[in-house]
């Protein structure tokens, strides 16, 4: 009988994205922010000194934050408090879990500081989310110690289609593999480039070992739900609550959405007189370039 | 015989769908409560770990405050399990949240610190004895701590299941009411379930005996 404490076990790290199932979690640029987002009912906030949208319409390089910001967030309200790092920059994480944030994002929202090779995140006591665009991109996150996944979609856009189209892309691999032989796993492991004991798990398990979160491009109660739907954990929401005209009341709808996503007349009702929505873009518009989905490996 | 049994577990946010699995594993149908209709006619219910704030708000803005405490009032089991002890709580200290203030103790929010010092141990819970086959009376019950809180104070009324080896309350039982500060969903060990369904059992036994509904 182990008597004494154990930290940072696998089972501690997933532990804590599972109490965050159903849940909202948001993008806060302030303490007064993130004090509104609590109000609200996020179950977490995700401490940035600019939201996705503002770091597109700015450019340069994105960085981690200040950490005067993420310990300002982190003394204003009593939820977890995730930060996000650069792709491949275990010292940005190294400082993240200094500082005690709950959760670190290795994002592909700031710029990438490695173009190859992701976080080993195994190495931290702090856990990890890692943004993906199918099951293949998922696997490797989760092979490398991610603790947490979530669709990449297009960040900074408000605009849903490519988080339904990451989504539909993770759940509809884990069905087919379901429906795949076990000679046939190991084939598909290589094709997809993931871990063979991860695809095998998910073969048999019909889920991915981690919680699976939806983000990129939410910006409604009715896309909050809609994600939910197609069966993903939970929501994050970036620049949809503090670019719009209404945070307070927006926020405190997708909360309520994402809780009753079954249920259209709380969503019909919910969504009724919130104001402006950010105002949004359109995918097809953008660049390669300018796409920050393409960014991790 | 054993009439059917309904057990909701509140759904608003949070491991609920956990607590849901292993309750079917025991062969009982969870009913999830998300609107006030769905505390009707629940025998039992469990609140799950999740963020407190986040469903004590939910609960106030779907009016379940007032449907649960009746449900408590009228003596049926409730079990919290982390932000559900929370919830079920009299007094958190300075916060202010939503609580059902039914479990007549003092609770401390993320009492252990932030996430990276979240832990696993092995608790020794002689309550479970009951529920263990006669061999593993003993075994100790791997106890999940999530960001957690513990119980800093105990009113009258209250019994302590569980400590830490340094004597912190982490499991309590007030008559129908129980309160762990882990997570028992999280691990493949069913006893603390078995042990509320028999909580759940006996309560609808002495109702039948007692010729009440």
């Amino acid at each position: 009988m182990a008597e004494e404490k154990q930290v940072a076990t696998w089972r501690v790290k997933v532990g804590l994205a599972q109490m965050l199932k159903g849940g909202v979690i948001m993008d806060v640029t302030s303490a007064e922010q993130a004090r509104i987002a609590e109000d609200a009912g996020a179950c977490a906030v995700m401490a940035l000194e600019r939201v996705p949208a503002d770091i597109r319409a700015q450019g340069g390089v994105a960085r981690m934050a200040d950490p005067e910001k993420i310990i300002e967030i982190m003394e204003a309200v009593s939820i977890p408090v995730m930060a996000k790092c650069r792709i491949g920059h275990f010292v940005e994480a190294q400082v993240l879990e200094a500082l005690g944030v709950d959760f670190i994002d290795e994002s592909e929202v700031l710029t990438p500081a490695d173009e190859e090779h992701h976080i080993d995140k195994h190495q931290f006591k702090v856990p990890f989310v890692c943004g993906c665009r199918d099951l293949g991109e998922a696997l490797r996150r989760i092979g490398e110690g991610a603790a947490m996944i979530r669709t990449k979609g297009e960040a900074g856009t408000g605009n849903i289609v490519e988080a339904v189209r990451h989504a539909r892309a993770v759940l509809g691999e884990i069905r087919r593999l379901q429906s795949m032989r076990p000679e046939e796993l190991m084939a598909e492991a290589k094709k997809i480039g993931a871990p063979y004991e991860l695809v095998k798990e998910v073969a048999e398990t019909g889920r991915l070992p981690v919680v699976n979160f939806a983000a990129g491009g939410v910006a409604t109660p009715a896309d909050a739900a809609l994600m939910m739907q197609l069966g993903v954990d939970g929501i994050f929401v970036g620049s949809g609550i503090f670019k719009s005209s209404n945070p307070y009341e927006r926020a405190k709808a997708i909360v309520e959405a994402t809780t009753h996503y079954n249920d259209p007349d709380v969503i019909a009702r919910v969504s009724r007189g919130l104001g402006d929505a950010m105002a949004g873009l359109d995918v097809r518009q953008l660049a390669e370039a300018e796409r920050l989905a393409t960014r991790g490996w | 015989m054993v009439a059917v049994t309904t057990v909701g577990v509140l759904a608003l946010q949070g491991d609920f769908r956990e607590h849901v699995e292993v309750l079917g594993r025991l062969g009982v149908e969870a009913r999830e409560v998300r609107q006030s209709g769905d505390v009707e006619g629940l025998d039992g219910l469990i609140i799950p770990g999740g963020e407190s704030t986040t469903i004590g708000r939910l609960a106030v803005t779907y009016g379940l405050v007032a449907p649960i405490r009746r449900l408590i009032a009228a003596g049926h089991p409730v079990w919290g399990t982390c932000a559900g002890l929370i919830f079920l709580a009299r007094d958190i200290g300075g916060y202010d949240q939503p609580l059902l203030g039914a479990l007549n103790v003092v609770v401390e929010r993320n009492a252990f610190g932030r996430q990276v010092d979240s832990f696993e141990i092995d608790l020794p819970v002689p309550a479970l004895a009951d529920v263990s086959p006669p061999d593993e009376a003993q075994r100790p019950f791997r106890a999940v701590f999530i960001r957690a809180p513990v119980v800093k104070a105990v009113g009258p009324g209250v019994d302590v299941l569980a400590r830490l080896p340094d004597g912190t309350v982490v499991a309590v039982r007030q008559d129908h009411i129980l309160g762990t500060a882990f997570h028992p969903e999280l691990t493949d060990d069913t006893r603390f379930h078995r042990y509320f369904l028999r909580m759940v059992q006996a309560r609808k036994g002495e109702r039948r005996a007692h010729g009440g509904p």
